[in-house]
């Protein structure tokens, strides 16, 4: 079973391995994404997330589904916080399970690049000097 | 018919709407629905050719939309 969402409140990894737990997998690996304190150079105080809901939630869970597809994970999970989050707190959690390791872990970097290539969500880094600047917004391809 | 424009992040931002509800003649495109924002403030922030969704599904500017679809203009994502 793969389930996707965007999320408001702190994310709770023991209740996503818990969700993922199948007695016929026996790797669950797990990607954080966190606020670090820095970025390019510039002191960061904390990054105001937004996305496209419902477009965000149905691209995640093709990701899902493409891994499934792919490397045959039995359960996959990705929620993405959004809000104003501080150094230091959980953006995004990837939780994937997998009869064995290796493919699991394969599964989690692919669904964790696909979502960060993919999914409608952005970020609005505040700066320790008070400035703030879209991530990636000069960046049209 | 009536299409909805959904904008978010910096586009939102330079527009000063997150929503636009435009009126189009039949057999428009994605393309012809940026053009159609042309005149609104904000629009010189878009690129040519933004990268687009019709219906959370992303489309190229040759996608015919329909009447009641909703065309999200996307700007670069930063998700994770």
């Amino acid at each position: 079973m793969n389930r996707a969402a965007i999320v408001t409140g702190p994310l709770d990894v023991n209740r996503l391995t818990r969700e993922t737990t199948l007695d016929s997998c026996g790797a669950i690996a797990v990607f954080l994404g966190i606020v670090r304190a820095a970025n390019d150079g510039r002191a960061v105080t904390g990054i105001e997330y937004s996305s496209y809901d419902a477009m965000a939630q149905r691209e995640m869970t093709t990701i899902l589904d493409e891994a499934t597809e792919r490397f045959g994970i039995e359960a996959g999970v990705i929620e993405h916080r959004i809000g104003e989050l501080a150094v230091g707190d959980a953006s995004i959690a990837v939780v994937v399970a997998h009869a064995h390791r290796g493919h699991a872990m394969d599964a989690l970097r692919y669904v964790i690049d696909e979502t960060k290539k993919r999914a409608p969500v952005w970020k609005l880094e505040h700066y320790v000097d008070g400035t703030r600047e879209w991530v990636n917004a000069g960046s049209h391809a | 018919m009536t299409v909805t424009v959904r904008l978010f992040a910096v586009y939102a931002e330079k527009f000063g709407k997150s929503q636009i509800d435009l009126e189009m003649v039949g057999d428009a495109t994605v393309a012809d629905v940026v053009s159609a924002l042309s005149g609104y403030d904000g629009a010189s922030s878009l690129p040519p050719s933004p990268l687009a969704a019709v219906n959370c599904v992303y489309a190229t500017p040759l996608t015919r939309v329909n009447d009641g679809d909703e065309v999200a203009l996307i700007p670069p994502v930063a998700g994770g």
